[in-house]
């Protein structure tokens, strides 16, 4: 009984209490610079300083004056800061005769991406949905020649778009690109779409179609609201790889509606004149930026709508 | 004439090279509470798809009251289904549960708030209504799909495994439950289950299934004392039914079952048909039908094995003939492993099935 006390109640008896207490207690310790500590957070850190150091690079350049950066020290900070190369990258950098820097390019790849996006999400997540719910005759056979069409290299398709676009009269228009990439789009969404209908409970479909609802009523009343993640997914696919487009993007449009890496690599690439190493990193930086705001602000998301679906009883 | 809520007429069903089912036939009659039972696999639950329009047949009709809705789409066969997993939608309220497919059927609100009020009130999930299903437990969530199909005003319920996902406690509660829910609705109701205490405890009858074939369809205790084949013999009760192979011999004028060289005499038994010396059969006895150190007809020496105490009942494994038997006695009376004991059978009550056909004799 004095024992039961005494494990119950730490203060009863201070001498008992000194012995139990000598050994090990409550969390083990863990030295932090252990073999282990060191390997990871060293593999770490080297990983991730080697893949920033570019960027630090640029942002430095691009906030150098060109007497500085003549001095060629890559590494050093700016010793006077300007803001002068993103200005001129963003409204006064030359491609061949515009003389109206990246913004135009901005506005058409924002005007080709926004569309394309939409576009094919949409085709895309009913196809998955009629794939993965609506067991229709020759649906595997669709669905490879659907999926094959992921695996032909972009180069063999190109010449015979360009024809069939030309003869529809849409060549070097938004519109035709717009089409092309949501073509393209196509394969990998829809086997991203079709995974996730198929990952949801069969019974839920067999419940609404008791309850009498349709092909569509069932998509926009019971898959969209269950699917908020994959949309995310498959948005910040399509965001990113549209707007990094550059050979679809060179092949398909007039120059007037060059996206914007298409005028980024025509602004590093002149030939004429002095170049300018400042205004050349200000200008990728911008062209970069919407691809890297999108992975910040829904990559977040994107994880947290995982998590979501994986706690959902 | 009795009308029957639920044909099945001569129904195949094969994905590719597998059939499924078989030219099946089955007929439910109005108000009848119709179990199948089957464990996994035996086409149990693609027989209700079939019926609830799921699934497409590759041949044969399917009526419910009276009418061939072989073609007909799911919601318009007058059926309700409640499923295993339950199936809410989880981004909608109960309310919305509820009255989901009302809406679709574009029932005017004034009707659809009086089927819901009243679906609530005999399941006792009013307090619930505004909640999202992640927010309630197991047993609750099945009640709401039930009263999904309660608010349909259907006359067929179609149950696939629905307390398949509950521990143990709730799954008797709502057993119950459904139980009390037939007796107040008197609604058609298929339920299938690989849970032979649900479907002795609910059925009207009981249709158990192989294979995709019906072995037997009939009331719960028919089945449970008079199996027709040795599959429905093994695969009702718990513990299983005991089996001996053995012969028929004419000993003296009486027919015997000899097992190993003992001798049981099978004249309380009511065999169906002559009962010819040298056939091979199996004798089946249940663990209750077996009497120890109780007077009987004839008695057989053996040994305890093992004991296992359950309670209100006490489960004796013992050697008999060179086989392991189970004896079902009461709680109270406790035997100890290696004690001589003398047991005696109820032969009345056992079953006797051909050897080679497996079926009844």
């Amino acid at each position: 009984m004095a024992e039961v006390v005494t494990l119950n109640n730490p203060s009863a008896k201070a001498g008992t209490v000194t012995k139990l207490a000598a050994g090990p207690k409550g969390k083990k310790p863990r030295p932090m610079l252990s073999p282990r500590n060191i390997m990871i957070y060293g593999a770490l850190i080297f990983a991730a300083a080697y893949y920033l150091l570019p960027l630090y690079v640029m942002v430095v350049t691009s906030l150098k004056g060109m007497p500085e950066v003549r001095l060629g020290n890559i590494f050093s900070p700016p010793l006077e800061i300007t803001f002068e190369p993103w200005v001129k990258a963003w409204s006064s950098a030359c491609t061949g005769l515009n003389c109206d820097g990246l913004s135009r390019g901005f506005w058409n790849s924002v005007r080709i991406t926004i569309p394309s996006t939409i576009v094919s999400i949409a085709i895309a997540s009913i196809n998955g949905y009629a794939l993965a719910n609506w067991r229709f005759k020759g649906a595997d056979l669709f669905f490879t020649i659907l999926i094959v069409g992921a695996f032909i290299p972009y180069q063999v398709m190109i010449y015979p778009i360009v024809i069939v676009l030309r003869e529809m009269g849409l060549y070097g228009s938004l519109t035709g690109l717009i089409i092309v990439h949501s073509i393209f789009g196509m394969p990998i969404l829809t086997l991203l779409f079709r995974n996730y209908f198929s990952s949801l409970p069969e019974e839920l479909f067999k419940a609404a179609r008791v309850d009498g609802a349709g092909f569509w009523t069932i998509y926009f009343k019971i898959m969209l609201p269950m699917s908020l993640p994959i949309f995310v997914v498959a948005m910040i696919l399509q965001i990113t790889g549209i707007w990094n487009d550059f050979l679809l993007g060179v092949v398909f449009t007039r120059p007037e509606y060059y996206p914007m890496t298409v005028q980024l690599n025509n602004i590093v690439n002149s030939v004429q004149g002095v170049k300018e190493y400042n205004v050349n990193m200000a200008a990728t930086i911008l062209t970069g930026a919407v691809p890297l705001i999108v992975y910040f602000v829904s990559g977040r998301l994107f994880v947290r709508g995982i998590a979501a679906g994986a706690v959902k009883g | 004439m009795t009308i029957n809520s639920v044909s099945v007429r001569d129904l195949s069903l094969s994905f590719g090279a597998v059939t499924v089912l078989e030219t099946l036939n089955l007929d439910v009659k109005d108000g009848e509470f119709l179990v199948l039972l089957g464990s996994s696999g035996c086409g149990k639950s693609t027989l209700l798809n079939c019926i609830a329009g799921l699934l497409d047949v590759s041949e044969g009709q399917i009526f419910i009251k009276d009418k061939n809705v072989t073609w007909e789409e799911p919601k318009d066969r007058g059926i309700g289904m409640v499923f295993q997993s339950y199936a809410l939608y989880p981004q909608m309220t109960v309310e919305g549960n509820l009255s989901f497919g009302l809406k679709v059927a574009k029932l005017p609100q004034a009707e659809i708030d009086k089927r819901v009020a009243r679906a609530s009130e005999i399941l006792q999930i009013q307090p619930l209504l505004k909640r999202k299903p992640s927010e309630l437990s197991g047993g609750q969530r099945q009640r709401v799909a039930i009263g999904r199909a309660l608010v349909r005003d259907v006359d067929v319920f179609l149950f696939d495994e629905p307390l398949s996902n509950l521990d143990a406690k709730l799954r008797s509660e709502l057993r119950v439950e459904i139980k009390r829910l037939h007796q107040s609705l008197k609604n058609t109701m298929i339920y299938v289950t690989h849970d032979q205490i649900e479907a002795l405890t609910l059925a009207d009858r009981i249709a158990v299934m192989k294979s995709g074939v019906i072995q037997q369809l009939a009331d719960p205790m028919t089945i449970y004392n008079m199996p027709e084949n040795l599959f429905v013999a093994g695969f009702i009760g718990s513990p299983s039914m005991n089996f001996f192979r053995g012969e028929i011999k004419d000993k003296g004028g009486r027919k015997v079952i000899e097992i190993n060289g003992v001798d049981f005499a099978m004249d309380a038994y009511p065999a169906r048909g002559p009962m010819e010396a040298g056939r091979k059969v199996v004798l089946g006895v249940r663990p209750e039908h077996v009497k120890v150190d109780e007077p009987g007809e004839e008695i057989h020496d053996a040994i305890v094995d093992i004991e296992e105490p359950m309670g209100a009942d006490n489960l004796l494994w013992l050697k008999l003939a060179g086989q392991t038997i189970s004896v079902r006695i009461a709680g109270a009376r406790r035997y100890a492993p290696g004690r001589a004991v003398k047991l005696s059978f109820d032969m009345s009550m056992a079953s006797v099935f051909d050897a080679v056909t497996e079926n009844r004799v």
